[in-house]
């Protein structure tokens, strides 16, 4: 067993025997022959062998689908000698002294194109018959077997690289995966990949000769070609495969249903994301809204602070891609642990309990207010919620709703649209939890980060290895909490949800079902198992 | 020359199938067969030729055979027509 990294284009799970794709393949030369009579001769010759195969495809049919599905193998046949399609071949090869595979091709052009102007859907289709049979005469008039193509199992299949053409030509249902040693991610191979969900690999480094007629398995997911997997190996795979499938199975089954429980309680299966590059995964896997977008990407991809129009941007297209549905945006939470060196923060012992998020958004309004003017803005184009991260106090939440009044002021003077925007904030200390009922007040929604408040209610840093086995993020104490924000939450018509790993933890949808939680926001991959857990709960 | 005509039955037509049953079975024939529908026409022992047709079900073909054996050869192909087209 060994394995070969490459890079992953379209992620999932193929296990097989891999099969090499000779260039040549599919593709014809045109090149002029001395002698035309032995080049008709060698034309016989590839006839009498293609249909050859083809009568043994028949007699192979017969036995696994029975005579009416056998049948078509048998026109091929006729097909194949067809008095015009072979005067037009031999007329290609005398007339214009040019091989046999470039003369067939040039044939099963023609032929093909004839019948697909053809009206009818059924004489329309049999263009693919004529290019069947022409290309399993080619491969023969090359000199290789042709007799493996339709018939034999599917396959990894693994090339130097793959032409767009010789891609579309392929017969899909043949192909497990497709590894190949060159190619992008933007090749037509990588783009065909993903859009038959066929898992693929690029950029591995692969000896022909040793891969082919391999058993392997492709790993779409981690970047992965492992060839001749030991047992343990592939009985984890075949696991994790099943579990893939179960996933596409679900996306299906789940997409487009409302999330609600049995006793008819609605929740709003929200998103969470880092950038307007997940808002295809967030629609792909049909989240509600989302329940957090972190805009410090926008701050750690730049050599210095965004401006207001680069912000205004990103928060728009975020907006008018979810068309109405709720956008919630975090304002910037970073600190002394992501290094942003034009923020020239100061190194810090404790960064998790330091100047951070909106403890340097209230300490330097400036870079506060942009972010402020870029949202409000961009609430003109759909419906977009803005969420405070860090919050300890009421008093900073008054301060930051002054903030966001007197930036609404400024937009109304200086002329310039905003929407209603609903207020937020993180719930993530354990004073917020203590006076939740209060800050409950004066917000629209409560969103809890787990991550944040399991490390600060339990005292653990969750950067330390040491203390990962006493980090127990279902802790009573983290569990009431929870309890108690959505309590208080309630008392005065503010809604609540989880944005933590927490709740995409489906041993615990029940109870936070139970608790009355309003909003779940997760990692877009776990939006359909939580819908389809959610659906099962009372 | 004798000619009769019939109709296609298969309500796909005179599709790779049965075009190809009805070009096996003229193949047989020693006579010259022509099939016609309105102003095409196409010599029955040549698969595309047949399929160029594009005969759809339930037209009405007519069947032409020349040739020393063609009273006998058009009576088979009626009655294998009949049975299978």
């Amino acid at each position: 067993m060994y394995s070969l990294k490459g890079k992953t284009v379209y992620a999932g799970i193929a296990i097989g025997k891999i099969e090499l794709h000779r260039k040549e393949k599919g593709s014809v030369r045109r090149y002029k022959v001395d002698d035309k009579a032995e080049e008709l001769k060698r034309l016989e010759r590839g006839l009498d062998k293609t249909e050859e195969e083809l009568k043994s495809l028949y007699e192979k049919a017969l036995v696994e689908v029975g005579e009416s599905g056998a049948a078509i193998f048998e026109v091929h046949q006729m097909m194949l000698r067809d008095q015009d399609y072979i005067d037009s071949i031999n007329n290609i090869i005398d007339g214009e002294g040019v091989n046999a595979e470039f003369a067939v091709a040039v044939t099963a052009d023609n032929f093909a194109g004839m019948f697909a102007s053809m009206e009818d859907e059924y004489f329309k289709a049999r263009a693919a018959d004529i290019k069947d049979i022409s290309e399993r005469l080619i491969t023969v008039l090359k000199g290789k077997s042709g007799a493996e193509g339709a018939s034999s199992e599917p396959v990894i299949l693994a090339a130097e690289d793959l032409s767009p053409s010789e891609t579309v030509q392929l017969d899909k249902s043949r192909i497990l995966a497709f590894v190949t040693r060159l190619g992008s991610a933007n090749s037509h191979t990588a783009i065909l990949a993903r859009t038959m969900s066929i898992p693929a690999l690029i950029g591995v480094d692969f000896e022909d000769e040793k891969i082919d007629g391999a058993f392997a398995i492709a790993d779409g997911i981690k970047g992965e070609l492992i060839i001749d997997p030991d047992e343990a190996t592939l009985e984890k795979y075949k696991a994790l495969k099943a579990k893939e499938e179960e996933k596409a199975r679900l996306l299906l089954e789940m997409k487009g249903k409302e999330t609600i429980t049995k006793s008819g309680r609605k929740i709003r299966l929200y998103s969470n994301i880092g950038g307007v590059g997940d808002l295809s995964a967030v629609l792909e896997n049909d989240a509600e809204g989302i329940g957090l977008f972190r805009s410090e990407f926008l701050y750690l991809e730049k050599e210095t602070y965004p401006t207001e129009e680069e912000q205004f941007n990103v928060y728009r297209t975020a907006a008018q891609t979810m068309a109405g549905k709720l956008v919630i945006i975090r304002t910037l939470d970073i600190g002394a642990d992501k290094q942003i060196d034009y923020f020239g923060l100061e190194k810090e012992d404790n960064p998790a309990m330091g100047y951070r998020a909106i403890r340097i958004c209230l300490d330097r309004p400036e870079i506060f207010r942009t972010q402020l003017r870029a949202l409000l803005r961009a609430s003109a184009y759909g419906k977009i919620g803005i969420m405070f991260p860090m919050i300890i106090s009421l008093d900073e939440v008054k301060q930051i709703k002054e903030i966001v009044e007197s930036v609404k002021e400024e937009l109304r003077a200086d002329n310039i649209s905003y929407g209603d925007t609903e207020l937020g904030i993180m719930i993530e200390t354990p004073a917020a939890v203590m006076i939740s009922e209060e800050l409950a007040k004066e917000v629209d929604f409560f969103s809890i980060g787990t991550n944040d408040l399991t490390q600060y209610t339990l005292a653990i840093d969750r950067q330390n290895r040491r203390l990962d086995s006493i980090y127990d993020p279902h802790h009573p104490a983290v569990l009431r909490m929870i309890k108690t924000v959505i309590d208080n939450g309630h008392k005065h018509n503010t809604w609540v949800g989880i944005c933590g790993e927490l709740g995409a933890d489906p041993t615990l949808t029940e109870t936070f079902v139970e608790m009355g939680i309003d909003e779940l926001s997760v990692s877009p991959n776990f939006i359909l198992p939580l819908r389809k857990a959610i659906r099962n709960a009372d | 020359m004798v000619s009769f005509e019939f109709v296609v039955q298969d309500p796909n037509g005179l599709h790779a199938r049965p075009a190809g049953l009805l070009i096996k079975e003229a193949m047989k024939c020693k006579s010259k067969v022509t099939l016609k529908k309105g102003s095409k026409s196409a010599d029955a022992k040549r698969l595309f030729n047949v399929m160029a047709m594009g005969i759809k079900g339930g037209e009405t073909i007519t069947a032409e055979l020349e040739g020393e054996t063609e009273a006998k050869d058009a009576e088979v192909l009626k009655a294998f027509i009949a049975e299978n087209i």
